[in-house]
């Protein structure tokens, strides 16, 4: 029973399916006068961030203030851990504040997974990033952007994305995201083509439950979806690749790579955004990009997290029982 | 679950069977029409899962006698339950409100079962989060009795004098295959209804 | 000083005999051995080894206290059944001077549990620019003649060169922690399938071999011999087998932790599987029995490497990386080696005692169990089985990675030149 969201390796299909279905009635309340909800009336959420994301930390923070948490911010900079406090006395501390889930960002990968597997903590953990490992609330959203677009906000409803095909781009090695999603991705019946220059594809990738290739020319044309990765320029100089132009010019989506793809086929990006680098601006602007409405789905797919994680006595997660009869 | 048998294997006695059903329907609206004064505000609001069966069968019952059309919907009331922490976290069911809104109109909840009334309580606080209706009015296919909170139905197809040891079922050919009301009898019994 | 009988002891693994010891030294060893005026201890069933001896030990003192000192270490050698240990120089200050190692050497004697020999560093600070004065440490009391700048790869080419030339002089021998570090920046476990899914920094396995095959060309080159430290990978062995098919003077360990685990474990993220070398694949933890088996691998060393609770009770980045050891060696050794059938007690005598011995040039170790001997032995209980407890380990420090993990055998005694170290499996 998961009382935690560590890993999207962690989810079933059944269990990634609700999650998104849940996502698509909380995106309906956006639409509404009042957006607020009393469901989680009383919790208390704790944003645990040891490393700087303003964009993942506030769209936690609107999630759970929309389903009426409770929510503290706890940025590790300038506060007790940066002068030398453990997580584990960090967790500690939030367990005696009566935190009723964590949602952890860190620059350890791991470091979710040991404070939920530590006993340092009883609430639910939520990772919102670590390390180079996952980042599994941004592959939720990915996902469900696709199901959205690709098959529609209704028609999706208790559908996965069986046979879709997505490319993900750029710097596989150090991404979270990339990670995540071929998880996520897979387990929802979709094909993941990763695309890197082979300096930014992991030693033992060959494993992965997807393919590999060093060239996006090839397979723009065969794609439903293309996810750009961010790029960082200081790749560079570790000699990931020689030159930021040249980086661009064969991994860079632009206007006339983009007219390769299907008619229906998206762009998405998590971002932030290096635009010139891996995106140009014609793309990033175009309609087919999906990098804003990502930003809004982020917000549907955290509070459909928090909403299963907390709002029952139990996880809805891998056991979701209908309302039953006896409780009108 | 069979057909014919509760939730605890016992079998179960039809109460209502299918004309029954039909026939209260087309009672309720016109009792609707009549209160309503023609019932040109009105909008239906089915609470998951069958409340949204009848609420539609009803919108038809009411085309029927007005010649127009009902705006009909569904609210689900899951996240505005008072009982979220007594049970796992629920899969939500569809809120569907018609495109024309619930603003100064008259709002019919529609429900299967009238019991303790905890489910209306927790429907008149979603209703409030998303408009103003001139008034709200309940219609229910069975009334069980054994209300916690102080409301009542307006329309009633039965009411249905129960013990807390008996077990009301609503099929209904959408969800169930077949229209019927069983009355069984709960064996081991930890009260989980509220 | 009294006389002690073992009585039926088998030797090495062999026949059940009696071997008296009378002062320091073994007196006789025969059947039907006279008990008069000696404490006998009952030994039928179990082994009796020539007392261990570990190449790789990190006692921590001076600097690091609060994990070992160098009597808890020597208690936990003892405990382990060893009778001698080699204590690494990446202590605070640094053993790489006369003063340091000398220290290091009158703590070890003042212990009493177990004979210290200190390595000396190579370079000035582990840093690997400046040659240590590796004659003076020779030449002081302590009489170096390991060195190693162990926890760092003397990585310079013609640093590691000329070290390997000047030992030469007094029969030193260097011992490389063999890690090119430009290929191990920010490297957490081993590269490959699991760091790929874990997101870890991986370390791959060539940033080992390419060091191993360049110093044994060196070694080969300027005639002198090279230890290398905890092999981990297969292909390390190759190298090893190879450059000792050419006659070359290489010696190699493995630690016991390499010799059963693998780097599936690191994915419960508890730092008390890091490591470095960090733990590999299967495929390498077969390769390394093997070549141990074969001799290609000379000995097994502990790595014992004490860390204070705080520094594993973290996340994975943020954690310290070694694994205690000396108090597991031989039973891990008995599962992976003797219990499958690879080699014999003998054996774990000649890989365990006799080998590292050799290696280092230690005197008065790793020496046959016969008459006139000095009395370093081990008795050990193979058909024991138990869990592992940390909280009852003589070490400081409590980070081993066996916690709760059923292990054969036990040591049951251990005496240094005459003394119970350790009787009934307790320290004395």
């Amino acid at each position: 029973m998961k009382r935690h969201l560590i890993s999207a390796a962690d989810l079933t299909r059944d269990d990634a399916v609700l999650i998104l279905d849940t996502a698509e009635e909380m995106a309906r309340v956006a639409d509404r006068p009042i957006k607020k909800l009393p469901t989680l009336r009383g919790r208390t959420v704790v944003n645990l961030f040891f490393e700087d994301s303003t964009r993942t930390r506030i769209s936690f923070e609107a999630a759970a203030k929309r389903l009426s948490a409770d929510v503290i911010n706890f940025s590790a900079k300038g506060s007790s851990v940066s002068k030398g406090e453990s997580l584990k006395d960090t967790a500690l501390t939030l367990e005696a504040m009566g935190a009723d889930a964590v949602v952890i960002r860190h620059g350890a990968s791991g470091a979710p997974y040991r404070l939920a597997t530590s006993g340092w903590i009883d609430g639910a953990v939520v990772n919102a990033g670590d390390g180079t490992h996952e980042h599994p609330t941004q592959a939720l959203l990915d996902a469900f952007t696709m199901r959205r677009r690709l098959v529609g906000p209704d028609a999706g409803l208790g559908r996965d994305l069986d046979g879709r095909r997505i490319t993900i781009v750029g710097d596989i090695l150090h991404s979270r995201v990339a990670r995540s999603n071929v998880h996520l991705l897979t387990t929802l019946g979709a094909h993941v083509t990763l695309v890197a220059p082979p300096t930014l594809v992991p030693v033992g990738v060959e494993q992965w439950p997807c393919d590999v290739s060093y060239s996006l020319d090839d397979v723009l044309a065969k794609s439903d979806a293309v996810m750009m990765l961010r790029v960082q320029r200081e790749r560079m100089n570790a000699a990931y690749f020689p030159t930021e132009r040249e980086y661009s010019r064969r991994y860079g989506l632009d206007g006339e790579r983009m007219a390769k793809m299907p008619e229906h086929a998206i762009v998405m990006h998590p971002g932030p955004m290096v635009r010139g680098m891996e995106i140009t601006a014609e793309v990033a602007d175009s309609d087919r990009c999906t990098v804003v409405e990502q930003v809004a789905n982020g917000v549907s797919i955290r509070m459909a997290v928090l909403y299963l994680l907390l709002g029952g006595s139990d996880t809805a997660l891998s056991a979701a029982p209908a309302r039953t009869e006896e409780n009108k | 679950m069979d057909a014919q048998h509760d939730a605890t294997g016992n079998a179960a006695r039809p109460v209502l069977e299918a004309p029954d059903i039909a026939r209260v329907l087309t009672r309720i609206a016109h009792e609707i029409v009549e209160r309503a004064k023609g019932a040109d505000d009105v909008v239906l609001l089915g609470i998951p899962t069958r409340g949204v069966f009848l609420a539609r069968r009803l919108a038809d019952k009411l085309e029927e006698i007005t010649g127009r059309k009902t705006p009909v919907g569904s609210l689900d009331i899951t996240m505005y339950r008072d009982d979220l922490r007594l049970r796992p976290a629920r899969a939500l069911a569809r809120t569907d409100i018609p495109g024309e809104g619930i603003e100064g109109s008259l709002v019919v909840l529609v429900d299967d079962v009238l019991f303790s009334g905890r489910t209306i309580r927790a429907a008149l606080d979603a209703l409030g989060d998303i408009g103003r209706p001139r008034a709200v009015q309940l219609a229910v296919l069975v009334d069980r009795g054994h209300r916690e909170l102080p409301i009542r139905a307006d329309y009633v197809g039965k009411n249905l004098p129960t013990s807390l040891r008996e077990t009301v079922k609503v099929q209904l050919a959408e969800e169930d295959g077949r229209d019927a009301v069983l009355l069984g009898v709960k064996q081991t019994a930890p009260a989980d209804a509220q | 000083m009294s006389k002690i009988l073992i009585r039926g002891a088998r030797i090495l693994g062999g026949e059940p005999r009696d071997v008296l010891i009378d002062g320091e030294t073994v007196a006789e060893v025969g059947t039907g051995l006279d008990a008069e005026g000696a404490t006998v201890i009952e030994a039928e069933g179990q082994i009796l080894l020539p007392g261990l001896v570990d190449l790789h030990t990190h006692l921590r003192e001076p600097g690091r206290e609060d994990s070992e000192t160098v009597l808890t270490g020597t208690k936990a050698a003892a405990v382990g059944g060893f009778t001698a240990v080699h204590a690494m120089a990446n202590t605070f200050p640094v053993a790489d001077t006369a003063g340091v190692v000398e220290q290091v050497w009158r703590l070890g004697k003042e212990s009493g549990y177990c004979d210290v020999q200190p390595v000396g560093a190579v370079t000035v600070g582990l840093e690997g620019k400046k040659l240590a004065e590796l004659g003076a440490m020779h030449d002081s009391a302590a009489g170096v003649k390991v060195f190693s700048d162990d926890g760092k790869c003397v990585d310079d080419a013609v640093i590691m060169r000329r070290a390997l030339e000047y030992v030469k002089a007094f029969d030193g021998v260097v011992a490389q922690h063999a890690q090119e570090p430009r290929l191990t920046e920010g490297a957490q476990m081993n590269e490959g399938i699991v760091s790929a899914e874990l997101g870890l920094g991986g370390w791959p396995a060539v940033a080992e071999e390419s060091i191993i095959a360049r110093d044994v060309l060196l070694a080969a080159h300027v005639g002198s011999r090279v230890h290398i430290c905890h092999l981990s990978t297969a292909g390390s062995v190759e190298i090893v087998r190879w450059a000792k098919s050419k006659g070359w003077n290489v010696t190699a360990e493995v630690t016991p932790h390499h010799l059963l685990l693998t780097d599936e474990l690191v994915r419960t993220y508890n730092p008390v599987y890091k490591v470095n070398p960090p733990l590999r694949t299967e495929a390498d933890v077969l390769a390394l029995r093997e070549a141990l088996a074969d001799g290609t691998i000379d000995c097994v060393a502990t790595d014992h490497a004490p860390h204070p609770h705080e520094d594993k009770d973290c996340e994975w980045a943020a954690a310290a990386m070694g694994m205690v050891g000396l108090e597991t060696a031989l039973s891990v050794v008995q599962q992976t080696m003797v219990d499958t059938g690879l080699i014999d007690w003998a054996g774990v005598a000649d890989r365990m005692s006799f080998r590292p011995a050799a290696i280092g040039r230690l005197e008065g170790h790793g020496r046959p169990v016969s008459a006139g001997e000095p009395a370093n032995l081990t008795l050990v209980d193979p058909a024991y089985r138990g869990a592992v407890d940390p909280a009852g380990f003589a070490s400081r420090s409590r980070n081993t990675p066996y916690e709760g993990r059923e292990l054969p055998g036990r040591v049951t005694h251990t005496f240094l030149r005459g003394r119970a170290t350790v009787v009934d499996g307790k320290l004395a």
